[in-house]
């Protein structure tokens, strides 16, 4: 039987795809695997892993500051509209830290990071896949996963958590601003609810959603510029732009996707 | 314990390529332990493609290759990497690593494989890089450098682990003529300084051919045209040897310079507004 | 010229990371480092539906501790209630702790109402007057459907 052009052609296409996206996924799963295991592989690896957490965590310190503080004061605004309607403006102080905690910190934090990191990762493996440097590395029995895969996973599970804790703590203070400052909530009321409302679960809940996230942007954007060679719609400088492409739009979906399982099973 | 150690390259009909596309097919030579082999042939011929498979970065499509008598192909793990690690390389743009400075790229092997002190490591490097002409240039980035001092820098990282084999991508290919010479005297004097030493080098430089080559492989029409000492190449009368070593264009793949009327017509319409 | 070293600036970086997380867990987790002083009490509640642990306990409004501990009794179908008193706050043995809201539709707390009994309660012992939840939604249909 044969599926040439025909009324099955669109579900022989969707049926390929498909499989080419979950053989794409195991892949990408061995390619952890292998990753995390070499992040162990000798003491060599800390200075690599410390230049990696300079690359992902502290080069994006100042963005993150600046995207959590408007986060905040944005949901300050919001909160205070929609709570002032039923009197409850009290509870904004709560409204906006359990929204940064469990939901937007990790979030944004991980999109930000994406963004600024995992697109350079992509590129920058992907450059030096492009010019042997790979395979260089390869002949010289310098494991290349060890020596670039490795610590960028590692910096990034080091990083992301703690980027989320500055995000959060500096949104709650964007939040103070608008609901404090602005529009005279009373101070007291604001950190009181918080504290009131906060629980331990939630903060652990959205460390664990930042650690998932730190794997997920670290492999998706490492492995699309490891395998940029192997890419079938574009080779060459071609091939780098499209995967760091596929690294950001790759890292986001799976974040946005796994942020709803992982809420779903926290909650 | 070097001398004699028969690190010799075999190839027995090697296929290469990519996917389903066959770049080279049947290939027999044996690159000997000690001497100085050439790799020559035209522009995309298929020699930075062997290399790789000499390398053992790409496996061959049939045929074996063994390097020291071992067939690389049948080895795993170990055994495959204690084979590599005796291969010193230089690829053909010097795929120096963009994120480290010429000194740092030339003690990485150093560093990831010996426990060396970092003072010995940088004796080492200086005196590596020296060799190349570029001691100078320790603490530059591979990007602040012409093509010619990246490819040297290149060499200077192959030799760093004194390795029993040296593979070159077009050493002097971009050199001027002085490091060209310079570059030629080196692997000269790295074949007189460690005897068995394999170096395989991969040119079109015909003066480099006549300055240092002991052995040949040349590859033409996605096969070995020739394989053997220099001097039969010289004597054989192979209409493609012949034309390559006298360097004149094969005559039946000559194009005329001009384009044909009317489409030069339509550009010369162009080129005038 | 780099004004700072690469290590400085990771310093900087995990330094206000380490304490973001140090103020998320130990100021709003709770996260309790040291043992803390105190003493448990026991309460049982015929209903405390939206009490969640965690949850204030006050007296005339001030903070006197938490709610520790939410279980069913194990003799009755009542909910067992564990109060996690602060330290130096004394109760009687008639006090009376009863389920409240704040506002209409706020958090669950625990208002405890003292008496004038000399006796006073230590760990485990159990308050033995207790008023239960008030359903905000019974009241309301109540209300709106006639028969307060
Ligand atoms: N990654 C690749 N995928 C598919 N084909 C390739 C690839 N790399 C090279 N080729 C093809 O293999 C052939 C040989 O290429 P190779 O780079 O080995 O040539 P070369 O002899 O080294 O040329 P040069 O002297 O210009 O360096 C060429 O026809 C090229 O198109
Ligand atoms: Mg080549």
């Amino acid at each position: 039987m044969s599926t040439g052009p025909g009324i099955l052609a669109p579900v022989t296409a969707l049926g390929a795809a498909t499989l080419r996206l979950l053989g794409e996924m195991g892949a990408m799963f061995l390619f952890l695997a292998d990753g995390l295991r070499l992040i162990f592989a000798s003491p060599k690896q800390i200075p690599k892993i410390l230049n990696q957490v300079f690359v992902i965590g502290s080069k994006s310190l100042f963005v993150i500051l600046l995207i959590g503080v408007f986060t905040g004061m944005v949901l300050g605004l919001q909160g205070y509209y929609t709570l002032v309607k039923f009197g409850s403006e009290g509870l904004l102080g709560a409204a906006v830290a359990l929204s940064l905690i469990r939901e937007l910190g990790p979030v944004l934090t991980a999109i930000m990071v994406t963004g600024r990191a995992g697109s350079s990762m992509a590129a920058e493996i992907g450059v030096m896949r492009i010019t042997d440097q790979i395979d260089a590395l390869d002949v010289m029995d310098i494991n290349p996963m060890a020596y670039l895969v490795a610590p960028r996973i590692a910096a990034s599970l080091i990083s992301f958590p703690l980027l989320t804790a500055v995000f959060d703590v500096v949104g709650i203070l964007g939040g103070y601003v608008t609901g404090v400052t602005l529009l005279g909530i009373n101070e007291g009321v604001y950190f009181y609810r918080i504290q009131s409302s906060v629980e331990m679960a939630d903060i652990t809940g959205g460390f664990m959603k930042s650690l998932l996230f730190a794997v997920i942007v670290a492999t998706v954007s490492c492995y699309q510029g490891y395998f940029t060679h192997m890419r079938r719609d574009g080779v060459g400088p071609e091939g780098v732009s499209n995967s760091t492409t596929s690294a950001v739009v790759l890292s986001c979906v799976f974040v946005l996707v796994a942020d709803y399982a992982l809420t779903s099973f926290l909650l | 314990m070097r001398a004699n150690s028969g690190w010799d390259i075999r190839l027995d009909g090697l296929a290469v390529g990519y996917g389903d596309h066959v770049v080279l097919r049947d290939v027999n030579a044996l690159l000997p332990a000690g001497e100085i082999s050439m790799i020559i042939g035209g522009s995309g011929c298929g020699k930075s493609t062997l290399l790789r498979h000499v390398l053992g970065l790409q496996r061959p499509m049939a045929g074996t290759l063994s390097v020291g008598g071992r067939d690389l192909f049948a080895l795993a793990g170990r055994d495959f990497r204690k084979v590599r690690r005796r291969m010193g390389v230089l690829f053909q743009d010097g795929a120096l690593l963009g994120s480290l400075t010429l000194g740092d790229n030339v003690a990485l092997p150093l560093r990831e494989h010996t426990g060396l002190p970092k003072a010995t490591v940088r004796q080492i490097v200086l005196h590596k890089l020296a060799l190349v002409g570029l001691a100078d240039y320790a603490d530059y980035y591979p990007n602040q450098l012409s093509g010619g001092m990246r490819k040297r820098a290149g060499l200077a990282r192959a030799i760093v682990m004194d390795p029993p084999i040296l593979l070159c991508d077009e050493p002097t290919s971009g050199l001027d003529p002085v490091n060209a010479a310079r570059m030629d005297q080196l692997l000269l004097d790295m074949r007189a300084n460690f005897p068995g030493m394999t170096i395989v080098v991969v040119s079109h430089d015909l003066r480099s051919l006549d300055a240092i080559a002991n052995y040949v492989l040349m590859l033409h029409d996605g096969t070995a045209a020739f394989a053997g000492p220099v001097d039969a190449l010289r004597a054989s009368d192979d209409p493609y040897v012949r034309s390559f070593l006298d360097r004149r264009a094969d005559e039946d793949q000559r194009t005329g310079v001009s384009l044909a009327p009317e489409v030069q017509q339509a550009l010369d319409a162009w080129l005038e507004r | 010229m780099k004004k700072y070293s690469r290590e400085t600036s990771v310093g900087i970086f995990v330094l206000i990371g380490l304490l973001c997380v140090g103020y998320l867990t130990i100021k709003l987790g709770r996260m309790e480092l040291l043992s803390d002083k105190g003493y448990t009490v026991h309460a049982r509640f015929t209903s405390i539906t939206g009490l969640r642990v965690g949850a204030e306990v006050e007296i005339a409004g001030v903070p006197v501790g938490r709610v520790a501990g939410i279980t069913l009794a194990p003799d009755k179908p009542v909910a067992m209630v564990s109060l996690r008193m602060q330290e130096g706050v004394h109760l009687t043995d008639d006090v009376i702790a009863s389920v409240k809201t704040s506002g209409l539709i706020g958090d669950k707390y625990i208002k405890l109402s003292p008496g004038g009994s000399p006796d006073q309660l230590g760990e485990g012992d159990e308050i033995t007057e207790t008023e239960s939840a008030i359903d905000i939604e019974s009241l309301i249909s109540k209300y709106v459907f006639g028969g307060v």
